[in-house]
């Protein structure tokens, strides 16, 4: 109900506002940006899960569409080249961006039933910016993959006021 | 009630991965966005996913903000014996969701 | 010719070279196609399908006895897979009583206050949504109707509205959706706009919503005052797109970015 009571009440102020941003949807930069992550912070979120352990390119294959229709929803297919046995195994798989307010987007743990270390969902971002996904194998070792996705219309930092 | 949409096969073979499909419905508010009078929206998100298969833990996930609203996921397990796949989701303000499906396995 | 004939015959002329030349009934396209290969998926598969979502609480709602009578939708139609089999594809549809057009949420809300004695919902409503997502959904792959000759008048209003230039960038949607449609605005493809997939769930909106909400949101984009919610203009509106787009399939709830 008070989502739906957002949506009808639109006052002059909201009008102008929301015509100043855009035209029937289409893109438009947006003018109010307000402060959000930054590459830095997505490098410290990154180290507090990896430590001092290296990272290498590799094995990870990060499925995002280069251009999105929406920033509300980006549809993201995550795969770890891995046998998933139990000797060798993906552990985990965590997904980090660049430009969001916060850095991290989701993680997603394996057990030994998990027959294939692949995950798919729906992400928000807010602006052009990198994705990058983080494998964690059964050897402790990290492995990254990483794609630089073109937002048109961003979310997080859009209220919705219509 | 919290509705969810679950894609479970209904049969299987033994030793078979299959995909399972997960969609909730639950707004996300990330906690960054502002009412039109200024004030700011509170975080009220799903922040964890668990998947059981027959009571034993298959797959685990945690949500931050930057999941899409109506939250969206696709993992796998292998089919190993019938029974019962289950799902709980748990949030801020103590939102609980919790779904089953069956599945044969020959 | 009689009066109200010759009334007619000069309106639909009026309406002629008032404005753009219609598109072609074999050139019109779906906006569905202009979508990317992600999000067609997440309309396709009814479990990837946020707008089901609302469907299944529609279904819910469907069986819940509500109101002063005590009673449920299911009570008077039964099986909605049957009884609802392409409602939603011939509204909005001529009520003689109130001798205009109601549109699908419009004869929800009536049914709500006349027959289940329960106060309105509210236009954009959780439950509304819901409940017009469940019943148009019946109708998914069924072609639009457009053929009760008593619409007409209001087809004509419906495209006079659509012609119209409004608002501060003094636009008419034909502009866009009849002159233009397929160019880019903005690096977004622009859309014939047939309301194929109403109610549907806009990525933008991360919700389900209604082509009145739609509607809106263009107005305000093109800096023109909407109309009220509720406004006749909507469902003149309406009726017009529905009749240009008959015959086309419907796709409820569709997903749009």
């Amino acid at each position: 109900m008070r989502d739906s009571m957002d949506a009808l009440e639109t006052t002059r102020r909201e009008l102008l506002l929301a015509g100043t941003l855009m035209l029937a949807g289409a893109a438009a930069p947006v003018m109010i940006r307000r402060a959000g992550a930054t590459p830095a912070a997505m490098k410290a979120e990154i180290a507090k899960l990896v430590g001092e352990a290296k990272i290498t390119q590799g094995k990870v294959k990060l499925d995002i569409p280069p251009l999105v229709e929406n920033g509300n929803t980006v549809p993201c297919t995550v795969s770890v080249d891995s046998p998933m046995t139990p000797a060798d195994h993906a552990k985990a798989i965590h997904v980090f961006n660049e430009k969001n307010p916060q850095p991290n987007v989701i993680s997603c743990y394996f057990g030994p039933r998990a027959g294939r270390a692949t995950v798919a969902t729906r992400l928000r971002l807010a602006d052009t910016q990198n994705v990058v996904a983080i494998a964690e194998l059964s050897d402790g070792s990290f492995w990254s993959a990483s794609v630089e996705v073109i937002i048109t219309l961003g979310a997080c930092l859009e209220d919705n006021l219509i | 009630m919290t509705r969810a949409l679950i894609n479970v096969p209904a049969k299987a073979k033994r030793g078979q991965i299959i995909a399972i499909k997960t969609l909730i419905s639950h707004t996300m508010e990330t906690g960054f966005r502002y009412t039109t009078t200024g004030e700011r929206k509170p975080r009220n998100i799903i922040h964890t996913f668990v998947a059981t298969y027959n009571g034993e833990e298959i797959f685990r996930a945690e949500f931050y903000p930057a999941m899409s609203a109506n939250p969206f996921l696709t993992f796998h397990t292998v089919a190993t014996e019938s029974g019962t796949i289950a799902f709980h989701w748990t949030g801020d303000n103590g939102f609980s969701a919790t779904e089953q499906a069956k599945i044969t396995v020959e | 010719m009689s009066t109200p004939r010759l009334a007619a015959c000069l309106v639909a002329l009026c309406a002629c070279a008032a404005g753009a030349a219609e598109i072609p009934l074999a050139e019109r396209r779906s906006s569905y196609e202009l979508l990317k290969p992600e999000t067609k998926a997440m309309q396709d598969e009814d479990t990837s399908n946020p707008g089901m979502l609302s469907v299944l609480e529609g279904q819910a709602l469907w069986a819940a006895k509500a109101g002063a009578a005590n009673v449920a939708c299911a009570d008077c139609h039964g099986d909605a897979t049957v009884s609802m089999k392409g409602v939603a594809a011939r509204h909005p549809a001529f009520d003689a009583t109130r001798r205009e057009p109601v549109n699908l949420e419009g004869r929800i809300s009536i049914c709500r206050s006349e027959r289940q004695e329960a106060p309105a919902l509210a236009f954009e409503s959780r439950e509304l949504l819901a409940l017009s997502a469940y019943v148009a959904r019946q109708s998914r792959g069924l072609p639009i109707e457009s053929k009760d000759e008593r619409l007409k008048p209001f087809i004509e209003k419906g495209r006079a509205l659509f012609l119209e230039r409004q608002g501060q960038l003094n636009l008419a949607c034909a502009q866009c959706h009849e002159d233009n449609w397929g160019k880019s605005l903005a690096g977004i493809p622009m859309p014939q706009a047939h309301p194929t997939g109403y109610p549907l769930y806009r990525l933008e909106w991360q919700a389900l919503g209604s082509l009145q909400r739609r509607l809106r949101n263009c107005m305000i984009g093109m800096r023109a005052e909407p109309y009220a919610y509720g406004a006749s203009e909507y469902v003149a509106l309406e009726t017009y797109l529905v009749w240009r787009a008959r015959g086309m399939p419907m796709e409820s709830p569709a997903v749009r970015p």
